[in-house]
């Protein structure tokens, strides 16, 4: 008997049932409580069901949960139907005179597969599975993958996004035409702004590519931005990085936003990501890569360097109504070395704060002001607290966003100590993400 | 053929039948759960890639359509579509209401309520759900129901979101609408227990009358698509998809054995032939030279753009192209219905029905020599572009090759006749995987107590009711309880006690049947605004005789009682109005009267109420016809 067998998800009295009547997830079983009669395939239990149940998955293909509320309930294994497991489909040949892509792997909705046999949802990271569902991918470019973690984004810290940059490095050493990195959605535009930093004088595309719908779904977005990110890593004329979504509602464009400029600023749609306060870079269609901007860094130049280290005790706090000052002074008493505030309209807070942020300011912190407008530029000359915040040290940080801002004095301060070094590079463009001018087109 | 006759093929019918729950709100988010009349405001496209089955294996069909490169064009308008039915949002968790009717339904088929619902999705990537999946669950297993003395079988009463309108298919373009996504339905499948056409029937009918029974559930009885499965031995499993209402099911049962039975009896005519899969050469000839100056329209503009004409031989088989299978369908029917669907192909032509269609005798004759055919064997040709062509006559010949073993296993659609047509390959194992974006709901056993004490009378009650206590004929007594009119009248019955009661159940069935068959889109016109029409003739503001007419008006222009009686001039004349038209009318029959007397009175009411019908109260029209009538006689 398998001395561990797979019983995922079940536990307590359900699990003993199970175990003593020798089954596990997968195996045919006949459930009888009562006289009544269940026959198909153990599936697993998920984590937030209750404990009593056990998960039959009928002949029809439909899941049921039994109830063991009682002793009357017997399982009994039956002779496995037909060995069923997950098949990888042929993998289709790439040529060898096309370009090189390097696809990374992080985990996120990209990556998972779905066990259709028991209903797991399993990561996947292995170029067969991605030819699995877009077998379109070896006509554009000969593609190597690697997985180099599997996490969902909101678990993606400044210690992944320096071995993302490092492992970029490698493959820019080998010379690698382009270099595409699957990624989580919910924190892939922080994760790109600190590549953009960190990957000094790119001379290939990094594309940071996400799906909102999981590859085992036929309307999963996946295909279409995975084809448009390889596309681009193949050919695309920028070498830069950049997010890779849908454009739009429908399955035809993808748009590559600027990894400075980009946010998720939808929970579920496809086209969530938005590129903000700039043009999007460049737009995928039928194949082609179409430059949206004149303004892009070229491939081929010299001189690239990995410089991905990030200090932690850097913060972005949300102001609001009523915001207690007790929190600034918290970070200040905690060691932290620089401060991101998302205040309200030109870049606000309310005076009450002042004192704090004053305190923070003489004892060697980093104050930059953002806006949780998101859209448009700081300016903290026009109303009285402005020039007053100003005065004490805040930092107006132009038209950059919140959280690239975080990401940025991050790198920033990972690289100098003194605090007038850190406020002339955070008013330096680095990596287009501090423009002068606002056009009238960037909005909404 | 009589039923012994059918027991004796081996007939087996399962029926799958779906009904429309009326609840507020869709199955999986808050959208009414309504169709929309109002104009798409938004058009977006999507693709839908095939994903693998759990054994590795992909829907042919979907496959197919896939790699054709199907683009599907959604159209969604703002007030019966959310950002869920766009696949932008994940569903929302599932409608209770939708949940108690369908457990009701279940209750009253005898079935046994699942301890845990698991939605699950059902891949489905004809582009009829925008997700690619149908969402459904199983909410009870093991019902019955009793069809005079006999038990029928229920395997399974799930709960489902309907799919989007089709609403046209354009070369490699499909046209959906999406405010139907995601209205719940309940399915309720029957065991394979019905042995005969009239029984399905029958079976269909009752379980169509229980369902009912709950009052929640939309439209006339059986008005949506019903599915039914029909094997013979030595047939095959035949899927019959869209069978429009449960009246055509013995129909259908009926032609598909039939179909069947000759597609045996085309097997052995075959082998009485001396024919074998081997004698099919699978060849194509490229025969586009002989046609270039054609007078077959078809051919000549496949030519005029740039396409081919391609021929396939089959060797023997003079004449069975011709060979009837159903009324109107011919086994070149089935052909051509297989090349349509993979070749996209308009039809083909065949030699059994040549020289025909501007396709000339000469042709033809230039067509045996070149593929080398004697006057035993048939000819099949087609023509488009050569990708068409080749899958359409490569798909034509494999279809060829299944008849030496009699009957496919296909899924077939009811057309409105009862015959039934190709339509896809029957799917692979149903490929369902958990819905993981819901939440498992458990049945706590005190719901279904609940339930239980609180079901509908059944149907067979409520017809006794309505005789004994509303004064129903028993025909119009069944006709209200397989409406679904039932509540709103007792409701109107309750608020007007003035109306006849057999007035208002006519009208909520005879004439709205009537309508229905003339094609009157009948069933949009709200519950509210059949209310509001009863309002009206209690309260004398129209006639019953224009029931018919303003009914059909409300539905059409989907406006109220009140728009359509001025619309259609059918407001009831005044008093002054009225004696005016009599006097006249008297006064202008005098020679009538002076001939009939008295009788003139009828005579004269019949000519004002062609005039006047449904502006006027006929019984008080002849009294005063009447009192003018005699005035004039004294």
């Amino acid at each position: 008997m398998n001395r561990n067998p797979n019983l995922q998800g079940y536990k307590g009295r359900v699990r003993e049932l199970l175990l003593s009547a020798g089954v596990e997830v997968g195996d045919e079983v006949r459930v009888v409580r009562d006289g009544e009669v269940y026959e198909g395939v153990l599936a697993p239990r998920i984590e937030y069901g209750g404990e009593d149940f056990i998960v039959v998955k009928l002949r029809s293909g439909y899941n049921i949960g039994v109830r063991v509320s009682d002793g009357k309930v017997q399982v009994e294994k039956l002779p496995a139907r037909r060995e069923v497991r997950y098949k990888s489909p042929v993998i289709p040949e790439a040529k060898a005179t096309l370009p090189s892509v390097a696809i990374l792997g992080t985990g996120g909705t990209i990556a998972s597969r779905v066990d259709y046999r028991t209903g797991a949802v399993t990561p996947i990271f292995s170029a067969d599975d991605l030819y699995g569902f877009t077998p379109e991918l070896a006509g554009i470019a000969r593609i190597d993958v690697e997985t180099v973690f599997n996490i969902f984004s909101e678990d993606m810290t400044p210690k992944h996004w320096s071995i993302i940059a490092y492992k970029i490095g490698e493959y820019v050493s080998k010379g690698i035409d382009g270099i595409i990195v699957t990624h989580g959605t919910d924190t892939m535009g922080y994760t790109a702004a600190a590549l953009s930093f960190a990957l000094r004088n790119l001379p290939v595309p990094v594309i940071l590519v996400g799906a909102q719908r999981s590859p085992d779904r036929p309307s999963s977005d996946a295909a279409l931005n995975l084809i448009g990110a390889v596309t681009a890593a193949a050919y695309a004329p920028f070498a830069e990085v950049v997010v890779a979504m849908h454009k739009g509602l429908s399955d035809d464009e993808v748009a590559f936003h600027r990894g400075t400029r980009v946010r998720k600023c939808h929970t579920s749609r496809r086209d969530a990501f938005k590129s903000i306060n700039s043009d999007q870079v460049a737009v995928y269609r039928d194949y082609k890569i179409e430059m949206l901007t004149e303004d892009y860094r070229r491939r081929g130049e010299d001189g690239f360097r990995v410089e991905a280290e990030f200090e932690e005790r850097v913060a972005l706090i949300k102001f609001y109504p009523g915001f207690d000052p007790k929190i600034i002074e918290w970070y200040i008493d905690d060691g932290y070395r620089g401060l991101v505030i998302e205040g309200t309209g030109l870049g606000h807070v309310s005076s009450r704060c002042i004192p704090a942020l004053k305190r923070a300011v003489d004892s060697g912190v980093f104050v930059g002001m953002t806006s949780q407008c998101l859209w448009g530029r700081i300016n903290m000359s026009v109303y009285r607290t402005g020039r007053e915040l100003q005065a004490v040290g805040v930092v107006p940080l132009e038209d950059m966003l919140p959280e690239t801002a975080l990401v940025k004095l991050m790198w920033v301060l990972a690289r100098v100590d003194d605090v007038g070094e850190a406020r002339r590079l955070m008013l330096t463009n680095i990596a287009g993400e501090i423009f002068r001018r606002t056009s009238f087109r960037w909005y909404a | 053929m009589d039923s012994l006759e059918y027991e004796a093929l081996g007939l087996k019918v399962g029926l799958e039948l779906h009904f429309q729950l009326a609840t507020r709100y869709k199955l999986f988010c808050r959208c009414p759960a309504t169709l929309s009349e109002g104009e798409a405001k938004l058009r977006f496209e999507r693709r839908l890639r095939p994903t693998q089955s759990e054994l590795g294996e992909v829907d042919p069909a979907a496959l197919f359509e896939f790699r054709k490169g199907l683009t599907i064009v959604y159209e969604a308008d703002d007030r019966s579509t959310c950002l869920v039915e766009l696949d932008e949002e994940p569903p929302h968790s599932i409608n209770e209401e939708a949940v108690d009717i369908a457990l009701t339904i279940a209750l009253l088929l005898n079935a046994r309520p699942v301890d845990e619902i698991h939605v699950m999705r059902k891949v489905v990537i004809d582009g009829s759900n925008t997700t690619g999946f149908q969402r459904t669950c199983v909410l009870a297993l093991g019902g019955w129901i009793d069809l005079e003395g006999k038990r029928i079988g229920i395997q399974s009463i799930c709960l489902e979101e309907d799919a989007a309108r089709i609403v046209e298919r354009r070369g490699d373009r499909v046209y959906y609408k999406l405010d139907r996504l995601g209205i719940p339905l309940v399915e309720v499948s029957t065991s394979p227990d019905i042995h005969s056409p009239s029984e399905a029937g029958s079976a269909a009918l009752a379980i169509g009358k229980i369902v009912l029974s709950t009052g929640k559930v939309k439209s006339e009885l059986g008005s949506i698509r019903q599915d039914v499965n029909i094997s013979i031995r030595d047939g095959a499993l035949v899927e019959v998809k869209g069978i429009q209402h449960l009246s055509l099911i013995p129909k259908v049962v009926e032609n598909e054995v039939r179909r069947q039975v000759r597609l045996l009896e085309l097997r052995d005519e075959l082998r009485r032939r001396g024919l074998s899969k081997s004698s099919v050469d699978p060849t194509l000839y490229d025969v586009t030279d002989i046609f270039r100056q054609t007078r077959c329209k078809v051919v000549s503009r496949a030519l005029e753009s740039g396409g081919v004409v391609y021929a396939l031989k089959l060797s023997g088989f003079r004449g069975l192209l011709s060979w009837l299978l159903n009324e109107g369908l011919r086994f070149g029917t089935e052909l051509a219905d297989y090349a349509v669907f993979w070749g996209r192909l308009g039809g083909i032509f065949h030699t059994d029905e040549l020289p025909a269609y501007g396709i000339s005798s000469s042709e033809v004759e230039a067509l045996r020599e070149a593929v080398g055919a004697t006057d035993q064997d048939a000819i099949v040709i087609a023509a488009g572009s050569r990708d068409n062509v080749e899958d359409g006559l490569k798909a034509v010949a494999e279809r060829v090759l299944i008849a030496f073993d009699g009957v496919p296993e296909e899924t077939r659609r009811a057309e409105p006749t009862g015959v039934t047509r190709y339509m896809r390959p029957r799917p692979g194992a149903a490929r369902m995987y958990p819905e993981t974006d819901i939440p498992i709901l458990v049945v706590d056993p005190r719901r279904i107590d609940h339930l239980r004490s609180n079901l509908p009378e059944l149907p067979s009650i409520r017809v006794r009711k309505y005789v004994k206590e509303y004064g129903l004929s028993r025909k119009l007594a069944e006709e209200l309880v397989a409406s679904i009119y039932e509540n709103l009248f007792e409701e109107v019955c309750r608020s007007f006690p003035s109306l006849p009661a057999s007035v208002v159940a006519s009208t909520l069935t005879e004439t709205t049947t009537m309508l229905r068959r003339r094609g009157v889109p009948v069933d949009r016109v709200s519950t509210d605004r059949l209310y509001e029409l009863f309002r009206f003739l209690a309260e004398g503001r129209m006639f019953k005789e224009a029931i018919p007419d303003i009914l059909a008006h409300m539905a059409g222009k989907g406006v109220g009682v009140a728009e359509a009686l001025e619309e259609l001039g059918l407001k009831p004349l005044t008093d002054e109005e009225l004696v005016e038209i009599v006097s006249e009318e008297v006064s202008r029959s005098g020679e009538l009267i002076a001939k009939h007397r008295l009788n003139a009175v009828k005579i004269i009411l019949g000519s004002i109420m062609k005039r006047y019908r449904g502006r006027v109260d006929a019984s008080r029209l002849a009294k005063m016809i009447e009192d003018e009538v005699g005035r004039s006689i004294r």
